[in-house]
């Protein structure tokens, strides 16, 4: 526990082992060089049968291979090729092999004179940066630095030109009238769904957006909104609601609506929001109800958006309440 | 004629070795690697598999770049497996199935890489356990626990970039999870993410720059770590467990020549066996089941790979806080998935030195510890351990809930409770079995079986069973043999005709000169060494200040390695040069 510079200190006391290990006993060393196995014979028979069977095994994976080939058998005869080789050695290893055991001294990790002869090496440099010189050390410093953050700089084009820090991020193409569509682009009308049943829905002409996937629902035949935003009540025409399908938690599409219980779930991390509660978060990580589209028809009855979705949607991030 | 040939042959075999040694000073390295001693304990094995199983991923790897294409750009699949022809899909995804159902051996190799991948993970980790319980990571050994520490990091990240390549379903998800918990990095998240997926999510070049990263930057970097690592341990030797000899001075075990290099390579082709087992017969990411990328599909529930798992759970236990400050907030995920990684990494990168700082132990360590003879770090460990088991679970809540037929919301509440509860309770029954076990003197120790025998006349008796010589071992302790004398030849006697050895050969031959024990009969080169050149090693072993020792420059990657007579320890080189049968003969 004292021994801080390690087993080697020239300046410590002698370690435990001061005295010599191991022997030049002859009958010893004979025992020690003799294979372990009490029936070498039958090792070798082992180790030699080892080694056939993968000489075997490359046959069969030959043929199969013209054979156009068969993952199980690939498999299992590479499992004989390999597992023949490996186990035949080991055990040739293990077995046939010196006993040993074997000791060997443990290296000088340290010692006193070579750390100080590697500090006066050291100083042999120290006339080059001495007095004025070491202005020349930090410009150079200053050169490599600046050097290293101009070299990474090229690096911005990983992003497409105009991206920047904060965003806009989660900016949807959902504007005042724009026409409620599946994801083969047909309209949806306010016949579409029964109550109860729902569908992801895009604007026109976006099928592809990430940001923009909504949940449509029906939720009843008349509209709903929470008794404290009455407001919301015509959002949602003849009970149809719909929702940014980003989960504020980390993302992930809020896809299984429980119709039963009027519940949406994030299939991710399993965070629950209240449909009829404006889809505020009931349970889960989620840190945020989904943002509601509000919603109105057409003249033809075809579902469209009220308005664009008042926040940005999706998860949360260090710059979301300044946009 | 034939012994003939073959003395001839031998000659040539000598001279091309002679040449070589010449030129690249082999001899003495090779020697150096030869007598390498590996202790032998089955823990050991652990390190080897994630060693090997890195390189099958090398192998596979390869072979599937070769044909796997990084483009998330949109094509009708019109390949061979019938129920997605047709289908919409990237050329990413198509280019595995392509693999998996047209190339030779594509679908054996790209489940061996998947596979293997799994094990190295897993095995990083074990092994990652038996450093810590048996206190390997002790002084001077830290360097190696932060490099090693650091490929488990790198292994996690480069493994979660090779899942989401495929570009299918689930994997699709997990890419829109990742970008999420980045993005919540107050500052830098947004344009990291941005940088990494080439635009706000899904990004114009996800896979491109996943692709890159995945064969070329990480593997290069853990490659780079490895090397690092292994000629780390190789300049410190190995740890040991103590007995059979084994001290803090010494190593005691199988050399690498013969013994442990068939050994280990054995083992490589046996852990190549298993992998290939895994990979023809046990089916994993069926790709072509889950579907092409397609968010309005995901609606299932979905589980990461296990070794994920954990930072999922946390994701998923963690309750739904959100901090707002005016105009920023920091996002809900970056609090589970961020900042308590950070702590549990930083934990662990510190924990050799916040031990070393507890128990003030500053010495060095080469004899490992039993876990149960260290109850305070073993509790720390299982406690440990506990919580990461605990977030595991919360990573399958859903699944669990399932199967116990009872709600999420409850288990997630009991997963929380229990967060807090069980790491304490494993930590406290672990010390409290690890003092039992140190009270008991026999603890660890296997008791000779015994063969009982019923006589003829009702009695019975014990013998105890005859044990394999390999078992034996343990009881008989046949005493170690140096290492050295055994695979080093006589030195050639014209190598010191005086007035041919030059300082620097002879301080060589010193320096390759047999084991301590073993000086006397065997080293005629004994008789001329240091005692007579001014300025060799002893010098500087008398402790002799400001007289650096000239070193041979023999050896390319051990320079300052010790056989024989370097050691302060070892008595032979210090008797040869100050010993009174100094020049002797």
């Amino acid at each position: 526990m004292t021994d801080v510079r390690g087993p080697h200190d020239p300046s410590g006391a002698p370690g435990p082992s001061a005295a010599p290990i191991g022997t030049t006993d002859t009958e010893t060393y004979a025992a020690q060089l003799s294979v372990a196995a009490r029936n070498p014979k039958r090792v070798e028979l082992v180790v030699g049968a080892c080694f056939i069977l993968a000489i075997l095994s490359v046959f069969v994976l030959g043929w199969i291979y013209t054979q156009r080939g068969n993952p199980q058998i690939e498999g299992a005869m590479l499992f004989v090729l390999f597992g023949g080789i490996g186990f035949g050695m080991a055990a040739w290893g293990k077995y046939l092999m010196p006993r040993g055991p074997f000791v060997e001294e443990r290296e000088v990790l340290t010692s006193e004179a070579d750390e100080q002869a590697f500090a006066e090496t050291l100083k042999r440099g120290q006339v080059a940066i001495e007095g004025r010189r070491s202005f020349l050390l930090k410009l150079f410093l200053a050169a490599s630095g600046l050097m290293g953050a101009i070299l990474l700089f090229p690096l911005r084009s990983l992003t497409p030109a105009g991206a920047s820090a904060n965003g806009p991020f989660y900016k949807t193409e959902w504007k005042p009238g724009s026409l409620v569509v599946d994801e083969s682009n047909n309209p949806v009308h306010y016949s579409t769904l029964d109550v109860g049943g729902s569908m992801t829905v895009f604007p026109y002409g976006y099928t592809d957006s990430e940001d923009d996937q909504t949940l449509l629902i029906r939720a009843s035949l008349k509209p709903v909104a929470p008794p404290d935003q009455p407001e919301k009540l015509q959002w949602s025409p003849v009970g149809y609601l719909a929702f940014s399908k980003l989960c504020t938690h980390a993302g992930c599409p809020v896809g299984q609506y429980e119709a039963e219980y009027q519940k949406l779930l994030c299939p991710c991390h399993e965070s629950t929001f209240n449909v009829l509660d404006a889809c505020a978060v009931v349970f889960g990580p989620a840190p945020r109800p989904l943002p509601q589209l509000p919603l109105t028809l057409d003249s033809n009855g075809y579902l469209r958006a009220l308005s664009s979705y008042g926040e940005p949607v999706g998860p949360g991030f260090w710059y979301r309440d300044a946009l | 004629m034939r012994g003939k040939a073959a003395e001839a042959g031998k000659k040539a075999a000598a001279k091309q070795g002679r040449d070589l040694d010449e030129r690249l000073g082999l001899a003495s390295a090779g020697r150096w690697m030869l007598n390498y001693i590996f202790p032998d304990h089955w823990s050991f094995m652990l390190g080897e598999i994630a060693l090997y199983s890195f390189i099958i991923l090398l192998l596979t790897g390869v072979y599937l770049a070769f044909f796997f294409v990084d483009s998330a750009h949109e094509i009708i699949y019109h390949g061979s497996y019938v129920p997605l022809q047709g289908v919409k899909m990237s050329e990413a995804y198509a280019s595995t199935l392509q693999i998996s159902f047209n190339l030779r051996a594509g679908l054996v190799i790209r489940q061996m890489h998947h596979w293997a991948a799994l094990i190295f993970i897993g095995a990083i980790g074990i092994h990652m356990c038996r450093i810590f319980f048996t206190g390997a990571f002790r002084k001077p050994r830290e360097i190696n626990w932060t490099i090693g520490l650091t490929l488990m990091i790198l292994a996690l990240l480069n493994g979660f970039f090779g899942y989401s390549l495929p570009d299918d379903l689930i994997s699709g998800g997990g890419l829109r999870i990742f970008y999420s918990v980045f993005e919540s990095i107050p500052f830098v998240g947004t344009w990291a993410m941005e940088l990494l997926y080439g635009g706000p999510y899904p990004g114009t070049a996800v896979l491109s720059h996943f692709y890159v990263i995945h064969v070329f930057i990480l593997p290069l970097v853990i490659l780079g770590l490895l090397s690092a690592h292994l000629a780390i341990i190789m300049r410190q030797h190995h740890t040991q467990f103590p007995g059979k000899g084994a001290t803090e001075t010494n190593v005691v075990g199988t050399p690498m020549w013969p013994g442990y290099m068939a050994k280990s390579g054995g083992y490589f082709f046996m852990t190549m066996a298993v992998t290939a087992l895994l990979g023809g017969l046990a089916q994993i990411n069926p790709i072509w089941l889950f579907g092409p990328y397609d968010p309005i599909r995901i609606s299932t529930f979905t589980q990461p790979d296990w070794y994920i798992g954990w930072l999922d759970g946390a994701l998923r236990l963690w309750p739904n806080w959100e901090t707002h400050f005016p105009g920023h907030i920091i996002a809900n995920t970056f609090y589970p998935a961020v900042i308590l990684p950070g702590i549990i990494f930083n934990i662990l990168y510190a924990y050799p030195f916040l031990e070393a700082k507890l128990t003030g132990d500053k010495a060095y360590h080469n004899l490992l510890q039993r876990p149960r003879d260290v109850p305070g770090r073993t509790a720390f460990g299982a406690g440990f351990l506990a919580f990461f088991f605990v977030l595991l679970l919360g990573g399958s809540e859903d699944v669990i809930a399932v199967a116990f037929d009872t709600s999420v919301q409850s288990v997630v509440w009991v997963l929380r409770v229990g967060l807090f509860a069980i790491p304490p309770i494993v930590g406290a029954v672990a010390y409290l079995l690890c003092k039992e076990l140190s009270a008991v003197p026999s603890a660890g120790k296997r008791p000779l079986a015994n063969v009982i025998v019923r006589s003829v006349d009702g009695g019975y008796a014990a013998t105890p069973v005859e044990l394999h010589p390999l078992e034996a071992e343990h009881h008989e302790e046949l005493e170690p043999a140096p290492v050295g004398h055994v695979f080093v030849p006589e030195p050639e006697p014209q190598l010191v005709t005086a007035g041919v050895v030059s300082p620097a050969s002879a301080a060589e031959r010193t320096d390759r000169g047999p084991a301590p024990a073993t000086s006397a009969a065997s080293a005629p080169v004994q008789s001329t060494s240091a005692s007579d050149i001014p300025g060799v090693r002893q010098v500087s072993r008398q402790g002799t200040p400001g007289e650096p020792a000239p070193r041979s420059g023999r050896h390319l990657f051990f320079p300052r390695r010790s056989h024989g007579g370097e050691g302060p320890n070892g008595s032979n080189g210090d008797g040869a040069g100050t010993g009174p049968d100094s020049g002797s003969d």
